[in-house]
Parts: structure tokens; sequence; C-alpha cells
């Protein structure tokens, strides 16, 4: 399941025409680009379909951040994933990320603090055992992949929006955004209306037992309410803040909002 | 006198020109529309099916749109308001105009059988083609029945919270995965079936270019 795929492998298509239509001869290349370099030239050349024209990516973009909005407005900030009895939980429950177990990161949980920073009254850092003092609850919900498996888990931690609440936090900034300690610095933005779903979690317990560290250890964000991918796992610090920061799927062409 | 036969045979000539519209302009439009939007669903849709199989076999890339899975889920999720905005005219003016009632009833399975019987010995008429047959009428229905399934399923897995409701009619997320799959699978089938009959009658596929 751990992959790692980029939109553009390595090869700028512009550059590549360039440097082609350099060895042809003068004739031809005058005709082929004066010929507007026809799609199925560009096929020919860059072993690229014509759908990967960098129009193309641009239009789907913007299509991307269109169903954003879409999304946003059809999320329901009351309506509650579908929660399953205990028997329901999927066993054993996948290990996914973008690279294999044992290069998953090792936190120190003694030492590990919960950095927060942004648009927040209260700055300070929280050690683990300051947030496992907060009140938890738990919920058995449908972990969606942005690959189309998914599987039921059973999460325990402390409301997103009461450690908000706790820490001062403007809820009427645009995200909240994750950093965690994955290797090449995971990061994933959370949208604020997302943030304080009453099901979004800070998660410190899987199947009742210590957040494992397959699954994130010390500290997941569980977001029902949205693919996987935007629930960060081995989660540093979080920033409140009005600014789009991009994240790491997010920035290669994962929508988004993303939401279930 | 000789004035009048030719506005005659002029009037003649326009009746006659106007009832060999075999399919109007919009029924033109909205299907190679559908068409398109349809060959950028299911190729995207292959690439996405690739990230995760749900039987032993996978898409070859050769027939994918996207070139991974992100790029695939922008596709189907651009294609997709072409295919649904499309799709919703056409169900719309095909019951508003009396299309789908005039063109598709009734389909009873005495019609079939002896059309789909006809159809496979070589003797189904085919001399007026704005009268679909009872195979043709069946076909044509099913694939709009499964086409409103594919994009109801589709929904249901993309919103699987806030459109809960329609998940659970197909039977939970993981149900509406194969739901969509095999709706999929129909109408690639149905295409199939559609490109071979309508190069075997070319004058078909003219009728939907040209009208006429």
């Amino acid at each position: 399941m751990a992959r790692k795929r980029f939109i553009i492998p390595g090869v700028d298509k512009k550059l590549l025409v360039r440097d082609a239509t350099k060895v042809m001869p003068d004739l031809t290349r005058r005709r082929f680009i004066s010929g507007g370099a026809s799609l199925g030239a560009l096929t020919l050349l860059t072993g690229c379909d014509v759908v990967n024209s960098s129009s193309a990516e641009e239009m789907l973009k913007q299509v991307s951040k269109f169903n954003d909005a879409v999304q946003h407005w059809m999320f329901n900030p009351n309506a509650l994933a579908p929660t399953f009895p205990e028997s329901a939980i999927t066993k054993p429950f996948p290990f996914n990320a973008y690279y294999s177990l044992d290069e998953a990161p090792e936190v120190d949980g003694k030492t590990w603090k919960l950095e927060v920073r942004g648009l927040v009254d209260n700055k300070k850092s929280w050690t683990l055992d300051e947030l496992y003092a907060l009140p938890q609850v738990k919920q058995v919900t449908r972990h969606i992949c942005v690959e189309g498996w998914s599987a039921i888990g059973s999460w325990t931690g402390t409301p997103l929006r009461d450690f908000l609440k706790l820490i001062g936090a403007d809820t009427k900034a645009k995200y909240v955004w994750f950093q965690c300690a994955d290797k090449d610095g995971y990061n994933s933005p959370l949208d604020m209306a997302t943030a304080l779903h009453p099901q979004t979690q800070m998660t410190f317990k899987f199947a009742d037992e210590i957040l494992p560290r397959a699954y994130g250890f010390p500290m997941k964000i569980r977001v029902p309410t949205k693919l996987g991918f935007k629930n960060p796992k081995y989660v540093i610090s979080m920033e409140v803040t009005n600014d789009y920061k991009g994240g790491f799927w997010e920035d290669q062409g994962y929508n988004s909002f993303s939401g279930s | 006198m000789s004035s009048l036969s030719v506005s005659n045979e002029q009037t003649t000539a326009a009746a006659s020109g106007k009832a060999k519209v075999i399919q109007p302009a919009w029924v033109r439009a909205l299907h190679w529309t559908n068409a398109f939007a349809m060959v950028l669903m299911i190729m995207s849709g292959w690439q996405i099916y690739n990230a995760s199989p749900l039987f032993g076999f996978s898409f070859s890339p050769s027939i994918t749109l996207g070139g991974w899975l992100g790029g695939a889920l922008l596709w189907h999720f651009a294609a997709m308001w072409i295919l649904m905005v499309n799709g919703l005219i056409y169900l719309v003016l095909g019951f508003v105009t009396g299309r789908f009632r005039k063109k598709l009833l009734p389909i009873t399975p005495e019609g079939v059988i002896s059309d789909a019987k006809a159809a496979l010995t070589g003797k189904l008429s085919h001399d007026d083609l704005s009268k679909y047959n009872s195979v043709q009428k069946l076909l044509y229905a099913g694939v709009i029945i499964v086409g409103v399934l594919v994009v109801l399923s589709g929904l249901s897995i993309w919103k699987p919270v806030q459109l809960q409701w329609l998940t659970a009619l197909f039977g939970g997320y993981d149900a509406a995965r194969y739901v969509h799959f095999f709706c999929m699978a129909a109408i690639v089938a149905f295409m199939v079936v559609h490109v071979v009959l309508a190069l075997i009658v070319p004058k078909s596929l003219r009728a939907m270019i040209t009208g006429r």
C-alpha cells in the first residue's frame, strides 16, 4: 500500500520538447513549431498522454479548487459519521503510509511535546501526560483511504474542538495546520469547520491501548469526515492560521478538502 | 401556375425534410457530450480502481487516464460535472418532451424476444431509424437506468458521511464500491455492443451526427 508518486515524473515536458526540436532539421523544426506542436506529436515525443499537458493540469487544479468549495458547502457540521459496534472493527487494522513500518517515526513520549502556534491565546507546549489528563471519548468509525479501501477502527482521545477552546484558538481562522514527524515532513491543513466537528479528535489510543507506533504514536488527528490522508499521525505541532500552507499529499494533487 | 407548383414542391420538400430528422439537435449534442464524459470517467475510474483493486486484476496503464491515483481523481471529479449536468438535462428533456415515453415505451418481453431473433438471423429491418426496435428500447432504457445508478453509487462513495442515507441505500460504503464497479462494467458492455451495431448500420451513426 505504501507508495510515493509524483505528478511530474522527473521530466520537464516543455524542456524535453524544446530539446527535441533542437535536433530536428531546420525546416522540420519550423514546421513542427509553427504547426503548434500537434498534440499527437507531443505524445510521440514525450511518451506522455496529451492529457498530461500543463494546460490540462491547470484546468484540473481549478476544478479541484471548485470542488473544495462545493464540499465546504456540502459539509454539515452536525452530520456525524456512522459509528459501529466493536465487533465490526477490522482486524488487523492496516498500517498505511508512503514508507514501510520500520521507517515509521519513533517518537520518545517522555520528551515529545505538542507545539501550539498561530492564532491562539496560549502558545504553551503540551507534554503527553498533560494531554492524557484531558477528558477523552471513544469512537468506532470507518477510516476511508483515498485509494478506495476502508477499515473500521476504534479511536480514543480528546475532541479537537475542546482543545482549541482550551488554548483560546481563534475559531474564526480558516485552518488548523498540522506538522508531523514522518520522514520527508508530513503536514496537512484542516479547515476550521471540520476541526470543530464533534468527532474530530486528538487521538491517543487505538482499540483502548496507547496508540501504537504503526498508527501514529504519540498523537494522531482522527477525522472521520475526511479521507485517511487528512488524518495526520505522529503530530508534533499545530498552527491555527488563515493561510493555506499546503500539505504533503495536497501539494501533489490530492483534493485538499477531501471530505467524506 | 408553374410558380404555384414550385411553392407546393417546396412545402412538400420542407415538410418531408422536417420529418426526416431522426435525432433532434439536443439529443445529438447531449449524446456526444455524454460519450466524451463517459470515456473520461471510465478511463480515470480504471486508474482509481488500480489503487485498490476489488478483484484479482488491474487495468493496463495504457488504457487509463491520469497517470497515477491523484491525477485520475482530478480527472474523475472534473468529468463528473460534465456527466452529471449533461445527464440531468437529458433526463429532464427526455421526460418533458415525451421522448422517453414515445421512443422507449412500451417494452414487452415478446417484442424483445422476436426482435432479438430477427436481429440474430439478419432479418431485422432498419428502414425507419426514427422507431427503435424492442431490443434497442430495452438497451437504451436499461443504460439510462444504469447511468443513474452509476452516478448515485459514485456520489455515495464520494460522500459516505454527508450523503450517508444514500450510501446506506447501496448497502454501505464497501457494497457501494461494488455497485459502482458493476454499473461501469454494464456501461462498457453496452458501449461495445452499441458501437459495433452503429458500425454495422452506419446510417444510424450518421443520424446521430447530422440528425438525418
